[in-house]
This record gives structure tokens, sequence and C-alpha cells, in this order.
């Protein structure tokens, strides 16, 4: 009985991890304790957890990053903290491996994925004039598998222990010899149900856009963020399934003793770094392209102008979708694969830069033609556009292949890298998401305290990586957990901690903004706050669950079909108010998930039985679907009326 | 449900449907690179025998010859599901979605005698890194092969049960899609495991 326990003990315990435990074990109690007084559990099961709205689904993304960002943020502040003085004892060598594992997989994983499949949720068939997505429910499933694979990478640091060999897990270091704890169990099968989810949502988007759009979109009068999503979610669908079989081979490689990655018996560790990369570059790119099209969204709006260059961001984006699968092995120039390779592999990645040019040029080109006007969103892509640029100059450094041998694996990459992703990723999403506040929620977010938070942002970033770029250079590797002060680090070090906290103020102060205006701003801001261009933007505030009472024709549009129909008086919505289909919420999608989550449980700690039963009961989940007849319903033409008049009564635009 | 158009074939015939085929299609999409990334690695580690047997050791050609038959006859069978589904027919339509299961299970099954074979002569999963490779190449075609057993099995349950019709046309459909699918990746499997370990 003890022995059973005792496997789910975590193996390096700490003071701070105790505290962790017992904040999050009252906080489960209190958050139920909550739900139960308020009697909230069939309102959270008919509203949230079933429902297969898009737009709901989407919040329930967003609220998860969130969260994610937050932990993510927790783990790199304890970093900075370890680093700022020379020989400090706060985390040791163990500690800071586990928290830079985590903070790296959350990060990417279960903070920018779920950010940029929020806005993919909420914004494209509103953007191309839908109801739904392709396939509803497969969308709340897609989100449930992603959910229970965040939930199980998240309980390992107080269930059986922390993985710590990175984020990108490199064999033989993840091997059971090296990483002798359940941590990397967790890395390998959180990860791939997660990853399943996501494979669903590439496959349900890009149906959605190539089927689902309004009459008269045609490709190329998408909108931008459209656009960017369809070659995402492309990226997705031909990039996940290489991480679906490394992943496999790596569990099979931990919990039955197989081969592929092995020292000895023909085992090859390098084929664990390049199918982890075959998936990881692209991985970048999935994320950025994303980010890419919400800035473009709000740089056109705010530039008062449509975007510039229109045809030629389009075939940038095509063209970085396809380099992103040819320069993979940049990630391991100094391990040894020769001159040759190093060459070809050197020469593809700095050729990216030349697609991703073009995309800056075209967003300098609509600012300089427009009369900017400087809101929130505009201030967070005004940021972006100088020191996004900043970190494509330090990539194009790291892809030379010979000087590479000089700062790979310094903190020179980790400033690189965190340049282009946080401008590029992070602000897009804190941009995109003050931009579409108020179609969600009816109400906006204070715009002065959103372009202070922009300025706190950008001075944290700046005092928190560029010191890094000196410090790499001079040497400092990267996920070492201490340095001695003989080095020299110290100084640059400390400033870098000081910007860690000042970024950390600007989070605390988005908070404080969504609190304070959530008391206090005005609710009568009708359904088109900013004078905005987009399709998502002709329909009510909040969004009736049909989206569009009449399906809009975009055949005499541009691309910005809303703008359209308020300058240039094209009429969007022709013909009648019809009956609307909708599809039924379903329960099982969750069951099927939480299926799932034991399942992956039950594997980490090699609880076999278990595995199998959770194995039939995902099996059973699907044939019980497969024989289930279910039509959907459909809402009837008085009652759209009837919605619909209400609107007008209240005001909006339409 | 959406429109009804008569003028195509049944499977095509809501907007459901060709929501869901074209849906299928691209996760066939996935499903080339989930079977490349194997195969990628099986010849990446191909050569990698440790202390383990090589190919030309242990592979047998009469069972893969088997396998290599019935697996070409069920792509076959199923093809001719579907024409009979296209003429209308409940009852042909069904006896050769059964015929096709029944020769799937027939490859399965030979498939297991050939995974006891590799084991019994010391070629088991954790052998060497080839036939890690190779077991779980294998192995997971004959899972997908397996699921197709259980899902062709509920498909027939529903036509007996409720004639074809739209939503039942539309399942067959996607599932002949899939078993064509696993029969193209058993090609590549013969000719560049077998034939290729063979030489
Ligand atoms: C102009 C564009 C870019 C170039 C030329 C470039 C180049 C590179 C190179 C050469 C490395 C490997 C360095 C080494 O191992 O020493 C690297 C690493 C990395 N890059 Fe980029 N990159 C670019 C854009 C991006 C973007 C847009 C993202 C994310 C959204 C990104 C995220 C990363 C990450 C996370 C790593 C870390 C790899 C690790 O953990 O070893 N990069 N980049
Ligand atoms: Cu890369």
């Amino acid at each position: 009985m003890s022995e059973f326990f005792a496997q789910f003990a975590v193996p390096h315990p700490s003071t701070l991890i105790y505290i962790a435990m017992a904040s999050i074990v009252l906080g489960s109690i209190a958050l139920v304790a909550i739900v139960t007084y308020f009697k909230l559990w069939g309102y959270l099961w008919r509203e949230w957890i079933t429902t297969v709205d898009h737009k709901k689904i989407g919040i329930m993304y967003l609220i998860t990053a969130l969260v994610m960002l937050f932990r993510g943020g927790v783990d790199a502040v304890m970093m900075r903290l370890q680093l700022a003085v020379p020989d400090n004892g706060f985390l040791d060598a163990q500690h800071y491996n586990e928290v830079f594992t985590t903070h790296g997989v959350v990060m990417i994983l279960f903070m920018a994925m779920p950010f940029i499949t929020f806005f993919f949720n909420f914004l494209v068939p509103l953007q191309i004039g839908a109801r739904d997505v392709a396939f509803p429910r497969l969308n709340n499933l897609a989100f449930w598998l992603f959910f229970m694979g965040m939930g199980l990478f998240n309980i390992s640091f107080i269930v059986g222990g922390s993985p710590d060999a990175g984020w990108t897990s490199y064999f033989p270091l993840a091997d059971n010899e090296f990483s002798t704890s359940v941590g990397t169990n967790y890395y390998m099968l959180a990860l791939q149900i997660a990853g399943l989810g996501t494979l669903m949502t590439g496959i349900n988007f890009i149906t959605t856009i190539m089927k689902m759009r309004a009459p008269g979109m045609t490709l190329f009068k998408m909108p931008m963020f459209t656009w960017s999503a369809l070659i995402a979610n492309l990226i997705i669908v031909f990039a996940f399934p290489v991480l679906t079989v490394a992943l496999a081979m790596g569990t099979m490689d931990r919990l039955w003793d197989t081969k592929f990655f092995a020292i000895g018996d023909g085992g090859m560790d390098m084929l664990w770094a390049n199918l982890f990369w075959v998936w990881g570059h692209p991985e970048v790119y999935i994320l950025i392209l994303p980010a890419f099209g919400i800035f473009s969204e709000v740089i056109s709006t705010f530039a008062r102008r449509n975007l510039y260059g229109y045809t030629s961001m389009v075939w940038s984006m095509i063209l970085i979708s396809v380099f992103s699968f040819a320069v993979w092995t940049h990630h391991f120039f100094t391990m040894g694969q020769g001159a040759f390779t190093n060459s070809i592999f050197s020469i593809t990645t700095m050729a990216i830069a030349i697609p991703t040019g073009v995309k800056i040029f075209n967003w300098l080109f609509t600012l300089y033609k427009g009369k900017i006007v400087v809101t929130t969103p505009m201030l967070y892509a005004l940021h972006f556009i100088p020191l996004f640029t900043l970190g494509g100059v330090t990539g194009v450094m790291l892809a030379m292949s010979a000087a590479d041998y000089q700062y790979h694996n310094t903190m020179f990459l980790v400033a690189h890298f965190h340049n282009v992703i946080i401008p590029g990723v992070v602000y897009a999403m804190l941009a995109g998401l003050t931009f579409y506040w108020p179609k969600m929620f009816g109400f906006m977010l204070n715009e002065r305290l959103g372009k202070a938070t922009v300025w706190v942002m950008s001075i944290g970033f700046v005092l928190s990586f560029i010191p890094m770029y000196i410090t790499g250079l001079d040497g400092q590797a990267r996920r070492m957990y201490t340095y001695s002060d003989a080095a020299g680090f110290s100084t640059l070090n400390m400033v870098s901690f000081v910007g860690a906290g000042i970024m950390s103020v600007s989070f605390l102060m988005l908070v404080w903004n969504i609190w304070y205006s959530f008391k206090n701003s005005p609710r009568d801001i009708g359904s088109d706050p900013w004078d905005a261009r987009g399709l998502e933007w002709a329909t009510h505030t909040p969004i009736p669950h049909y989206n569009f009472a009449i399906t809009p024709d975009v055949t005499d549009a541009t691309s910005e079909a809303f703008w359209d129909s308020k300058k240039n008086g094209v009429k969007l919505f022709k013909g009648e108010i019809k009956d609307i289909h909708m599809p039924n919420n379903s329960g099982q999608t969750f069951i099927l998930s939480v299926f799932f989550f034991i399942g992956g449980f039950a594997l980490v700690f090699s609880m076999f039985t278990l595995a199998i039963i959770s194995l039939i009961g995902i099996l059973a989940c699907m044939g019980y679907r497969s024989l289930e007849d279910d039509h959907g319903y459909h809402i009837h033409k008085e009652e759209v009326e009837l919605i619909e008049k209400k609107y007008e009564k209240e005001g909006g635009a339409k | 449900m959406g429109k009804v158009n008569n003028n195509v074939p049944l499977e095509y015939s809501t907007e459901e449907n060709n929501l869901k085929i074209f849906g299928f299609w691209t996760f066939l999409g996935a499903e080339i690179m989930l079977f490349g990334t194997l195969f990628a690695s099986y010849f990446v580690l191909e050569g990698r025998t440790g202390n383990g047997p090589t190919g030309a050791e242990i592979f047998e050609i009469g069972p893969v010859l088997a396998e290599t038959f019935i697996l070409l006859a069920s792509s076959f069978t199923i093809g001719l599901a579907i024409h009979a589904m296209r003429l209308g027919s409940k009852k042909a339509t069904l006896s050769f979605m059964g015929i096709t299961l029944f020769l799937g299970a027939a490859f399965i099954s030979v498939e297991i005698y050939e995974f006891v074979h590799y084991v019994h002569v010391g070629a088991g999963i954790t052998t060497s890194a080839f036939t890690s490779a190779l077991l779980t190449t294998l192995g997971t075609h004959g899972l997908h092969v397996t699921f197709g057993l259980f899902w062709g099995i509920f498909i027939m349950i529903q036509i007996a049960k409720r004639g074809l019709n739209a939503v039942t046309a539309g399942k067959t459909f996607v599932f002949s899609l899939y078993w064509h699918f696993l029969d193209v990746v058993w090609i590549f499997i013969f000719s560049f495991i077998y034939l290729k370990g063979m030489m």
C-alpha cells in the first residue's frame, strides 16, 4: 500500500513545492466550494463544458492560455531570480532543470498554442461569414483533449515529479538512465494527448475555411487573419503527426525499453533531435503566422487604410510555410553533421528572412500611407515592428552555421528567440485580445491603462533580454543554474532580473485593467467601437449564437467587407431570414477526454491495467458515437426575427 | 442537414457529407505524414541491428505474400461494396463489406503469426533499434487495420438497421477511403521493408 503511494511522491521536494501543493489543494477546494455554493455545476455543464459554439470554445481556450501565461511567467521570474546574483542558492541544479523545462513547454504548447487557437475559434467563422466550424463537436473534443493534456502536464510537479530534460527533451538525456523520475513520461504523454487535440483543430479549420466561406468570398478575398489561420492549420496537419510518432517512440523507449533513441543496441539519439525539430521548427511558424495575421488586422484598422500589398502578404506566408519545413537542422549545427549539410540549412534558414522582410515592409508602407490612430492594439503593433526586426536580425546571425559555434546554447540564443516570440506572438495575442475584447464581452478595456501596459511591457522586455545578448556573446551558457562572480555576468544578470520584474508588473496591470474596465466601462458601445473593417464586426454585440441572421454575401465587397458596406454602401445581407440549423451540445466528448486523461496518467506510472480499462472506455465512447443519430435542431425564423428586433431596439450598428 | 442534391452519388448529396469527406481527405494527409515519419525512421534504423538479427535473416516470403494478396483482395471488395452502394443494393453492399472485413481479419491473423515468429527467432521489439522500428511500423499499420475492423462492423450494423441513406452512405464511403489508404501503405511496406530487406 505505502509502496503504491510512494510512486506518486515528488522525487525532489522543496519548501516551494510544498507551498505550491498546499495552495493548489486549497485553491481547488475553494473553487469547488464556490461553484457548489452558487449552484453553478449545471450551468457550467450545459453552457460551457458541453458547448459546441465556436465562440464559447474560443473563450475556454483563452482562459486556459491566460492561466498558463501566469504559470509560465512565475517559472520565468524564478529563473531570473536565481540568476540575479552569482552563486545563488534559491534553486538547486535539479530544480532549475525542472523550472526551465516546464517554462518552455508551458509557454510554447500550453500558452501560445491555445492563444492562437482561441483566435482561430473566435474569429475564423465570423470572418468568413459562417455559422460555426465544419465539425462543431470535434471542436469541443479538440479543446478537451488539449485541456486534458495540459492538465496532465501541470499535475506533474505535485504528483510524481516534473520533467527535467528541457523542452526539447533530447535523448539520451531524456532516457530512463539520466531522467529517472516519471517527469519525462508526463512530457511524452501530455504532449501526445494535447497534440491529438491540435491535429483535430487543424483538420477542422482547414475544412471550415475551404468549404464554408460566405458566397462571393474567393480565396483572395479572405481577411488576412483567416489566411494566416488557413496556412497555420495546414502546417499543423503536416507537422504534428511527426511529433506524434516521435513522442510514441520516446514513450516506448521509456516504458517498454525499445531501442529507438537508446545508447547501444543500434539506437540513435540524433533521430529524436531530427524528428523533434522537423515538427519544432514549423511549430514556431504555426505560432507566428496567426500573430502576423492579427497585426495585419490591427494595423490596417488603425492606419485607416487597407493593407498595403495584400497579395504579396499572402504569398509571403505561403513561402514561409514551405520553407519552415526545410530549415530544421539549424537547431543542431554544432552536433557534428558536417559542413555541407550545415551550409544548405544555413542558406534555407536565411531565405526565410526574405518573405518575412516583405511582410515588415508591407506593414511599414501601410503605416506610411495611413492616418495613424494610436490605440492600445496599435501601440502593441508599433512596438512589435522594431523589436521583432531586431530578433530577426539576430536570427540571421544564428543562421550562420560557422558563427553559431560561438553562441550556440548561450544566452544569445535565448535572447534571440524571446526577441521574436514575445514581440511577435505575445504582443500580437495581447493586441488581438484588446482589439476583440468589446466584441466578446460588450465593453472596452481602459485605453490609458492599456497604453501604459504596453510601455511598461516594452521597457521590461528590453531590460530583460538585451543584456542576454551581451552575456551570451561573452559565453554565459543557457540552462546553467548559476555562475561565479569572476565570470563578470553579475551586473547584466541583475538588470535582466529587474526587467523581468517590470514585465511582471505589466501583466498585473493587464489583469487590473480587465477588472477595472469590467467595473467601470460603459456598456452602450454598439457593435463597432473601433470603426473597424472586417466582416467579424458586421454582426451584433454580444454575438447571437447563430452569428449572422442572414448569411452575408460578399460578391461586391473586398477582403474588408464591413468597411465597404459602411463607406461604399455595399449591401452584405441580401435575402430574408430563414430557419437556422444548429448542432446539439454533447457531453460525450468530455467523457472521452477524461478517459484519455486517466489513460495518460496510468501510463505515466506504468499502471497498465488502468490504462487498458481507459482504452476500453475510449473505444466504447467511439462506438456509442458511431451508432448515435444526432441531427441537431432548428432555430425557427420567427425566433430569429424576434432576437434581431431586440438588438435593433437596443441600438448597435447593423 | 442542409440541402439534398439528387444529381450526385448519395454520399455527396448533403452539405454535411461533403464537409466530412473533405475533412477525411485532410486527415489522410496527416496519416501520410504519420506513416512517412515511420518509414523515414525505419530507413534510418534499418541497418542498426546491434546484436540482433538483420531483416534478411528473419523475413519469410510466404506469410508476407499471403498478407499482400489478402489485403489487395480486400481493397477490391471494398470497391465493389461502394459500387453496390451506388446501385442502391443494400444486400450486396453488406455482403461485400462483410467479405472485406473477413479478409481484414485474415490479414491480422497472418500478421499475428508473423509477429510470434519474429519473437520466436529472437527479434522482439526490444532487441535492437532495427526491430523496434520494424515492429512499430508494422504494428501501427496492423492497429489501423484492427481499428478498421471494428469501425466497419459498426457501419454494417447501421446499414442493416437503417438502410442506405445519406448518413450511412457517407460513412461507408469514408470507410472505403480509409481502407484503400491502408492498402497503399501496405504496398510501401511490402516493397520497401520486405522486398528491400530480403534482397
Ligand atoms: C528571421 C527569422 C528567424 C531565424 C533566421 C531564426 C533562426 C534560428 C536559429 C538558427 C536557431 C538555432 C540557434 C542555435 O541552436 O544556436 C533558432 C532557435 C530558436 N528559434 Fe528562431 N529564427 C527565426 C524566427 C523565429 C521565430 C519567429 C520564432 C518563434 C515564434 C523562433 C523561435 C525559436 C526558438 C524557440 C528557438 C530555440 C531553440 C532551442 O531551444 O534550442 N525563431 N532560431
Ligand atoms: Cu528552427
